[in-house]
């Protein structure tokens, strides 16, 4: 085979990895909430911002600043179900959408006060690792490799302990719950919680591939949510699936064409499911 | 010890908005006892098991379980105080295992400890369970899932097992085993409160029973004089 298209096939399921944690995210918090948090990129801005000071300007350790990534995004998709989601839970859906894309301009405007809008690189990059007769980014390689262990982190949670097994029955019942001795409202301060984290470590995979600017979350949040819709909003499986067949479409519509194309027939094929799977690539 | 679980309602009234469905119900069921609410559809017999587990608040009258008043108790306390409830229709999780689905059963902190012990006492009560225990739990019979409900509801150690229509939506042969699977848990001792439409049924597996009419009780009684009493026959048994 082309070499090139084999590392652009490589490349695209790298890229696949990486699109997943937020994609599981997104689907965790749907799934148990019931709400979409329109501002999940920002919270992986945040993440990635946390880990670029604390390692660039505080001086310490990348290892550190990404154990601390972790539960300071935990902590704010936390705030951000008290402070914004839990007061509407019973409101119209539009208002919950409207509520978190409001977040979405707050910490976007937050990030411009504290940091300015330039471009700020973690100037970390490993060594390119030759596979066979390709070479591939070691940086994402590792990124790709983190990614799977928190999605495998993430199935064990869900599959083997009691709080998990009760997040995959409230996505279907949520009424019955109490039923079982499960208070509802602490399930969904827990899937904020886990939410977050995800987006946590989306933000450390990222911040080793892109520079970090407020308006980074563009250039991966359309493209997650588009993923989450084709998967299935709220299934998990459906799409972890999506991320990488989003992934090789990004990747390897870049080998035949150019990468600005890639996109453009990303979102071609995105419409084209739309219209003949509209619940979902994977819907049952 | 008696009267330590003493499920006891006086003057219960509840509803949903503007609709009352309960207007001063009062009932009372003794440690080991089985109990049986029989009445029309639309009587309110839901609604009383939903009222006793929490899903419901009342509006007027009181609720105990031995000393402790349930209207003050949030729902998802109450499976670790001893109260299991079975609901409607099953309410099964489609998309988990049958031993995933028993798990939650056992999400209370004090069952916890014992899901293994009574996982196994499950199985043994209900073999097809264990043959089925990787199935998904939406893919089982109707018969089946009904097993899986209530083997759900007594992973939570229950001291009172709470069953709503066990027979709804169940062909009569897997309705009449599902009835003796309720008198093999009295057998356990467990005290039971059973809601059925299937009135003939439910008299020959608990020992007292009450009537409820448009959310008031009606009659009350041991179970073979209400299988006696003309008006209850005409009503519920006649014709069918």
């Amino acid at each position: 085979m082309d070499p090139f298209l084999l590392e652009a096939l490589l490349n695209g399921v790298l890229l696949g990895g990486v699109f997943a944690l937020p994609v599981l995210g997104l689907n965790l918090v749907f799934g148990v909430v019931d709400v979409v948090w329109l501002c999940y990129a920002e919270l992986v801005m945040v993440g990635m911002y946390t880990v670029w000071f604390l390692h660039t300007q505080a001086g310490w350790p990348l290892a550190l600043a990404f154990a601390t990534c972790l539960p300071v995004v935990a902590a704010l998709g936390l705030l951000l179900h008290l402070l914004v989601v839990r007061p509407l839970l019973s409101a119209a859906p539009i208002n919950q959408v409207l509520a978190t894309g409001g977040v979405l301009f707050v910490l976007q405007g937050a990030a411009t006060l504290v940091f300015s809008t330039d471009f700020r690189s973690l100037g970390v990059e490993m060594p390119p690792m030759e596979l066979g007769e390709v070479f591939v980014s070691g940086t994402k390689l590792a990124a790709f490799v983190a990614a799977l262990l928190g999605a495998a982190a993430l199935w064990a949670f869900l599959k083997f302990t009691y709080v998990g097994t009760a997040i995959r029955a409230i996505a279907r019942d949520r009424e019955v719950m109490p039923l079982m001795g499960v208070d509802p409202r602490r399930i969904y301060l827990i899937a904020s919680a886990v939410g977050g984290a995800l987006a946590g470590l989306a933000a450390c995979l990222l911040v080793v591939q892109l520079d970090v600017h407020p308006f980074v979350g563009l250039s991966f949040g359309p493209i997650t949510f588009m993923i989450c819709v084709m998967g299935g909003l709220g299934n998990m499986l459906g799409g972890f699936l999506a991320a990488f067949l989003m992934g090789l479409i990004v990747s390897t519509g870049g080998f035949w064409w150019n990468t600005e194309m890639s996109y453009v027939v990303a979102f071609l094929f995105f419409i084209l499911v739309i219209f003949v799977r509209p619940r979902g690539l994977f819907a049952r | 010890m008696s009267g330590a679980s003493t499920l006891e309602l006086s003057g219960v009234h509840a509803g949903y908005g503007d609709f009352q469905a309960l207007f001063g119900v009062g009932l009372r069921v003794e440690p080991g006892e089985a109990v049986g609410v029989v009445g029309p559809n639309g009587a309110g017999k839901t609604t009383l098991l939903r009222v006793i587990s929490g899903l419901i608040r009342p509006r007027a009258g009181t609720l105990r379980f031995g000393c402790r008043d349930l209207a003050a108790l949030p729902a998802h306390e109450l499976p670790g105080l001893g109260i299991a409830h079975v609901p409607e229709n099953r309410r099964l999780f489609p998309n988990l295992t049958v031993e995933e689905n028993l798990r939650v059963g056992a999400y209370a902190k004090s069952a916890r400890a014992r899901f293994a012990e009574r996982r196994d006492h499950v199985y043994a009560m209900f073999p097809r369970l264990k043959e089925r225990r990787h199935q998904l739990a939406g893919t089982m019979s109707g018969g089946e899932q009904q097993m899986c409900a209530i083997g759900r509801a007594l992973m939570s150690g229950p001291r009172i097992l709470l069953l709503d229509e066990p027979s709804a939506g169940l062909a009569p042969l897997v309705v009449k085993q599902v009835f003796d699977l309720v008198a093999r848990i009295r057998g356990e001792g467990l005290t039971v409160l059973i809601v059925e439409q299937n009135v003939a049924q439910v008299l020959r597996v608990v020992d007292r029973a009450y009537v409820l009419e448009t959310g008031r009780v009606s009659a009350e009684g041991t179970a073979a004089d209400l299988a006696a009493d003309p008006a209850i026959r005409r009503s519920y048994f006649g014709g069918h």
